[in-house]
């Protein structure tokens, strides 16, 4: 039986070459593995993958496509509820949503859905893909702040109800944090803009260098003319850890050094303007997927020795496990277990050596985790050359400060109704990491589906 | 795309340009700054603001020639366009009516020193400036400059004019009383001007460029330590107490890049 066999596995790129490039690390399945795996759905009749899907994506049905050899039909299955598949197929945490409802899980390896979602998304960009733009026929505009994930989705489904979509993204490019964030190696960024250029076809205008809050004021939107506001402006302000030494030279937030290198194409300097700097030893400071992505990045841009540093354990890793086996792979070392206390430079400023302190694991505290606590003299040394701050982002403040009567919380994320994403003002709704604080793809999708029901209701009701 | 509407040589590697750019135009105050690329593989470039016309819908920029970017810049003509043009970004100077203020603007900044100035003046200040260059030549706007101001002083570093240097800002402080001091120019130069304020306890805004990437608060590269605390330059500032910034951090934290500016610098000299 099908089911029984192990999953079928994605051809990767071996980890001592793929160390020296940017290219993609997973090579997606050809149609012969795409089949066979989509041979082990059982089709389930009251199937339990779709319960794990934020967007509610007909799994079994399209898997069934798959194994029809129709394609063409099956990415058109994805897309009734997933604008981006080719991007969730890469980066969604498929093991703690879909996958892990498979029933075919409880004995064996469940169905690898979102390998199997991207062999189809790239199936279709590589076939030509089908849109038609059936905007503004319904004589309603609305404006969407922020072109990542949450943005692209609400644009997106906008869009196909019949509505005029205009997108205000205040970077160079669109994308959001698929394009600054998640490596090439990782998300191509040729990949998101296909996807861009998919949602563009369907009718949405994009709108670069439009920074909301400074070039217009949410409510100028409204006078405008626009009949409701979407704001996904992400959770792009990074967190740094206050600790003594940390503006020295050669320090990074993870937002800066990856927005040199995937945004600004550092890797490429001098043929890209955009200089980094990394020197022989990197320390990442942080265990989430951005401190992987920052790992994996240095590693490739020449670093010779890359530590991940995390107060906690290998259990406690709060990325996901394949990046974690993919960074180990590489030859990144984590020290578990260690904190940074203070940052110590040279005669120029420029950071040269990081003192840590080791911890141990005490009770488990609110998050369910146990608390990591100091262990009193055990600090030490580590010479290092460049070190990477990669814990956590909270939303930027613009919008925020210049949108009076806008209810936020005290980490500055806006505070939504979760049923239809509306704010505190009418007709202005949120979602994605703005209101999230950062979260995934995948979830800021799923928000901006809610939202994007909930404004098409509201703009339909509304008397002009 | 951003047109170039009118370009002026103000000195052979210093150059003005107004932009066509409406609704920054409508928006834009002094203390400001944009950012723009003008090619796909460009990096982002900060530049204060030297001026807006809303009925033109133009700003204005002033920028010297130091780097491969900035050359780029520089070479382009009237009608020529600008890809990338972001805007206005940082917060605006605060504009109040201080009494007397004394401005003090070098280099390329006298662009940005100007487009204070005028805002000073209508709020009904009494404006003392002071216009510096590293020489003659390098010298810009100082006619502009001086039809503003109710006093002017013209100084350079190499003393080729009557004033040669800073110090002789001492004796007008010694001499004079001001509400309040504004400096906006080469790192050094605010750092000294803020150095010689201290001592009379008179309030110093400086106008900070650190190194940034893009320029709304989300790497952290432009970050600066400022009366103990770490803030972003291009959020939180641009302007700042000059009394409480660390001068020491910020001047290294500029030179991050020195070596990669001449890779690109000797490139693009090799090609052109």
């Amino acid at each position: 039986m099908a089911a029984r066999k192990p999953q079928v596995e994605m051809p990767k790129q071996a980890p001592e070459d793929r160390i020296h490039n940017f290219e993609e690390v997973a090579k997606g399945y050809t149609e012969e593995m795409a089949v066979e795996e989509a041979l082990r759905c059982l089709t389930c009749p009251n199937p339990q993958c779709v319960k794990g899907c934020p967007v509610d994506i007909d799994i079994p049905a399209f898997i069934a496509l798959i194994k029809e050899k129709r394609f063409g039909e099956a990415i058109e299955k994805v897309k009734e509820k997933n604008a981006l598949p080719a991007i969730c197929g890469r980066v969604c945490p498929q093991e703690n949503q879909c996958q892990k409802f498979c029933v075919l899980g409880i004995r064996w390896e469940p169905v690898a859905i979102g390998r199997l979602e991207r062999f189809v998304a790239d199936w279709e960009l590589e076939n030509g893909v089908e849109a038609s733009s059936k905007s503004g026929h319904t004589g309603r505009r609305v404006a969407v702040v922020g072109s990542g994930p949450a943005g692209l989705t609400v644009a997106a489904e906008l869009a196909k109800l019949g509505h005029e979509v205009e997108i205000f993204e205040a970077l160079h490019t669109a994308g959001g944090v698929l394009m600054y964030g998640i490596p090439q190696f990782r998300l191509p960024k040729e990949i998101v803009q296909a996807e861009v250029e998919y949602v563009r076809k369907l009718g949405v205008k994009i709108r670069l260098d439009s920074m909301i809050g400074k070039l217009y004021t949410i409510s100028e939107l409204f006078t405008d003319g626009f009949d409701a506001v979407f704001i996904g402006s992400g959770a792009g302000l990074p967190n740094f850890l206050g600790l003594p030494g940390e503006n020295l030279s050669g320090i990074y937030s993870a937002n800066e050094f990856l927005i040199r290198t995937n945004l600004m194409k550092a890797y490429r300097f001098p043929e890209y303007d955009t200089p980094i700097n990394v020197g022989r030893v990197v320390a990442v400071i942080g265990g989430g997927n951005v401190a992987m992505d920052s790992a994996r990045s240095a590693l490739r841009l020449g670093a010779e020795k890359v530590y991940i540093v995390y107060r906690r354990g290998r259990e406690e890793l709060p990325a996901r496990l394949e990046e974690v086996e993919n960074a180990e792979e590489e030859g990144i070392e984590f020290l578990f277990l260690n904190n940074p206390v203070r940052f110590i430079g040279d005669e120029h400023n420029q950071v040269k050596q990081m003192e840590v302190i080791r911890m141990e694991l005490g009770e488990p505290d609110q998050s369910g985790r146990r608390r990591p606590i100091p262990m009193e003299g055990s600090e030490y040394r580590i010479e290092v050359d460049n070190v990477v701050i990669a814990i956590g982002q909270t939303p930027n403040p613009i919008i925020q400060m210049t949108t009076p009567g806008l209810k936020t919380t005290r980490w500055n994320t806006i505070t939504v109704d979760e049923e239809t994403m509306r704010t505190s003002l009418e007709g202005v709704y949120a979602g994605g990491d703005v209101v999230s604080g950062a979260a995934t793809v995948i979830s800021a999708m799923g928000a901006g589906k809610i939202a994007a029901k909930a404004i098409h209701e509201y703009i339909m009701n509304k008397k002009k | 795309m951003y047109r170039i509407v009118k370009k002026r040589t103000l000195t052979p590697n210093t150059k003005l340009f107004e932009v066509e750019a409406p609704i920054i135009a409508k928006k834009a105050k002094p203390g400001q700054f944009v950012i723009l690329r003008i090619h796909e593989r460009g990096e982002r470039i900060p530049i204060t603001l030297a001026g807006n016309d809303p009925e033109k819908g133009t700003v204005t920029i002033v920028l010297a020639e130091v780097g491969k970017s900035s050359k780029q810049i520089g070479n382009l003509e009237e009608g020529d366009e600008i890809l990338d043009f972001l805007g206005p970004l940082g917060n605006p100077l605060k504009v109040e009516n201080y009494g007397t203020v004394l401005s003090v603007g070098g280099g390329v900044f006298v662009g940005a020193l100007l487009y204070q100035i005028k805002a000073l003046k209508e709020a009904g200040n009494k404006v003392v400036a002071v216009v510096g260059a590293r020489n003659r030549e390098q010298l810009i706007l100082v006619d502009e400059v001086g039809a503003e101001a109710d006093e002017l002083y013209v100084t350079t570093d190499d003393g080729t004019l009557d004033l040669k240097g800073l110090d002789f800002i001492e004796g007008l402080l010694e001499e004079r009383k001001f509400d309040h001091v504004f400096t906006i120019g080469p790192t050094v130069m605010q750092r000294n001007v803020s150095e010689m304020t201290r001592k009379y306890g008179l309030p110093t805004t400086v106008n900070l460029f650190p190194i940034m990437v893009d320029g709304m608060g989300m790497c952290g590269a432009c970050r600066v330590t400022v009366g103990g605390e770490t803030k972003f330059a291009c959020v939180d500032g641009p302007d700042f107490d000059g009394h409480k910034v660390d001068f020491d951090e910020l001047t290294s934290r500029m030179r991050v890049y020195t070596t990669q500016e001449k890779i690109s610098m000797v490139l693009h000299d090799k090609v052109v």
